[in-house]
């Protein structure tokens, strides 16, 4: 699977007048860590609706994991995998429960359900908390399951939105450490993040401005074009000019 | 006098879960910037909710402006402003109507105490007729500080005000909070972010329910265990693997774009040594420096100790 993950070209959403999303154009590569940077309100979520499938593009092309994202949205979204810091697991059902739920939901058969949750329960080192309910688990596990149930049925692409805010600093690698495996096990992951040493992990950035990617490179490039000793100063940069009211 | 004070509080949830808060102690200086930084369920939210007199602690005691949490919690609710973690005003009132709602409840008006709110406000004025829950995250986060303001509170507690906010948001309201502690105002405010540590005059790390140190930042960073040092190469990711496989690596973790790490004994394990290894391993254009630890490099320093 040597081809592109995501293939974007000039892909816009207005609503009325407002160009939420403004003729944005990029690719990523398999097995990236693509991280997706922007203000809030600079239009990063609604970019990232229109490339999971959950809303249809004004204008422009684009394909994930290519499939089409005006006319194949369903095969989008059973090649990619999902998970925000807000919305990830079942409070109220067992670990066990939420990996068969979200496994069905992606189609995996019975049989594969078993084997899957048995390896990610060893993997995760969760078999005496197997049978508890996800909302007794400390944040930092809850995190960790929920990035394991993501890419329980091996997509193409992992779309993370936010996933480590309010994560205690050890977790937080530890989760990194989690995205590194899946990379090089060649799942693509698209990582948007507020933490900015965070961004330093990403083997590329885009940075959105008022709806436009004002800036697309590795970190160290990004650096360099901006004559910033850290990615924070190169955000700081490129934010500063945004135009739209703040958020 | 202290302004905030908190003495062996502990508070539980129930039975089967971990206690929210274990033993906490500390004191907010009148006119200070205080910080409580610790990630989720460190028990951040139950301080504030104790302090605001609208959750009764198990054991311990807490006073704010004077008065006791409990006995006198109704001047306490009177002379403090909160700003909770989760958004808490009328959805359905505009900006204009959630402002005087909240004057009018403390008795006061929104003329009475404008020049407080005056550079705040006059960010959200052009959109003063909107509904507060058709506002955008930052303009929500400004109008709630505005109501919290507006009857010019003794203490301001400030629940995690910038979480979910990008980084040019967070600096501006921090530049915020630096004005309205000139005006006098006593402010106790968390964050899970731990860059903004240093932007409180002292601070208490907290974590799961327990308060790991509290001190100003620069002392906490004084106090930091041994020698820390960052560790640069090209392929970030397979030094990480491999540095961790060295014998007399103490903590090794990813930082930006280096690698911070610590020695198991100094007088034995040294740089040298490392960089000598880490050759033998394939590794080409490594540099290793001593560096000055950051808020964060202390929290996981001692939270490792606590493990």
């Amino acid at each position: 699977m040597s081809e592109k993950a995501i293939v974007c070209k000039d892909l816009t959403k207005r609503f009325g007048d407002f160009f939420a999303v403004n003729h944005i154009s990029f690719d990523v590569d398999q097995g990236e860590i693509f991280g997706f940077l922007g203000a809030n309100g600079a239009g990063k979520t609604t970019a990232m609706r229109m490339l999971c499938g959950l809303s249809y593009p004004t204008s422009g092309e684009a394909s994930v994991a290519g499939y089409n994202v005006f006319k194949q949205q369903e095969d989008i979204k059973r090649n990619i995998g999902y998970m925000s810091q807000k919305f990830s697991l079942y409070e109220s059902l067992t670990v066990r429960e939420n990996i068969r739920f979200y496994g069905g939901v992606y189609g995996l058969s019975d049989k594969q359900l078993k084997e899957k949750g048995d390896e990610l329960i060893t993997k995760l080192g969760m078999e005496k908390e197997a049978k508890m309910m996800v909302g007794s688990l400390p944040l930092g596990w809850k995190q960790k399951l929920a990035f394991s149930v993501a890419i329980i049925h091996q997509p193409r692409i992992v779309f993370l939105d936010e996933p480590t805010g309010g994560v205690d600093p050890v977790t937080r690698r530890q989760f990194w450490d989690l995205i590194y495996d899946a990379a090089d096990s060649g799942i693509t992951v698209f990582v948007t993040t507020h933490y900015m040493d965070e961004a330093e992990y990403c083997n590329r950035i885009s940075v959105m401005v008022d709806g436009r990617i004002d800036a697309l490179d590795t970190p160290a490039n990004l650096k360099q074009q901006f004559e910033a000793a850290s990615m924070n100063e190169v955000f700081y940069a490129l934010a500063r000019t945004a135009k739209r009211s703040a958020d | 006098m202290d302004t905030v004070t908190l003495q062996n509080v502990s508070k539980s949830y129930g039975k089967n879960v971990p206690p929210a808060l274990q033993d906490v102690s500390f004191s907010v200086k009148k006119g200070e910037l205080f910080g409580l930084i610790g990630p989720d369920g460190a028990g951040k939210s139950t301080i504030f909710r104790i302090l605001t007199t609208l959750l009764l602690s198990d054991k311990g005691t807490a006073t704010v402006a004077g008065y006791d949490v409990v006995k006198n919690y109704h001047e306490i609710r009177s002379c403090v402003g909160y700003m909770p973690g989760k958004f808490s005003l009328y959805q359905d009132l505009t900006i204009e109507e959630n402002l005087h709602f909240f004057a009018t409840l403390f008795g006061t008006t929104v003329e009475a105490n404008y020049a407080l709110i005056k550079d705040i406000y006059e960010q959200i004025a052009p959109f003063k007729d909107r509904r507060a829950g058709k506002l955008s995250g930052g303009m929500k986060q400004k109008l709630a500080l505005c109501c919290a303001l507006v009857h010019r509170p003794e203490v301001l507690f400030l629940d995690e005000p910038t979480t979910g906010v990008d980084a040019v948001s967070r600096k501006e309201f921090w530049e915020m909070l630096q004005r309205l502690k000139q005006e006098g105002i006593t402010i106790v405010v968390s964050t899970p972010y731990m860059d903004e540590a240093s932007l409180c005059e002292r601070i208490a790390l907290i974590q799961t329910g327990q308060i790991l140190s509290i001190d100003t930042p620069a002392n906490i960073i004084k106090a930091y265990p041994g020698k820390l040092y960052a560790l640069r190469a090209p392929k970030v990711y397979l030094l990480l693997k491999d540095t961790r496989q060295y014998e007399g690596m103490a903590q090794c973790y990813a930082a930006g774009d280096t690698l911070h790490l610590s020695f198991k004994d100094e007088a034995k394990d040294h740089p040298a040594g490392l960089l000598s290894w880490l050759e033998s391993k394939g590794h080409k254009g490594v540099s290793i420096e001593e560096i000055t630890p950051d808020i964060e490099d202390c929290f996981i320093a001692k939270t490792s100790i606590h493990e």
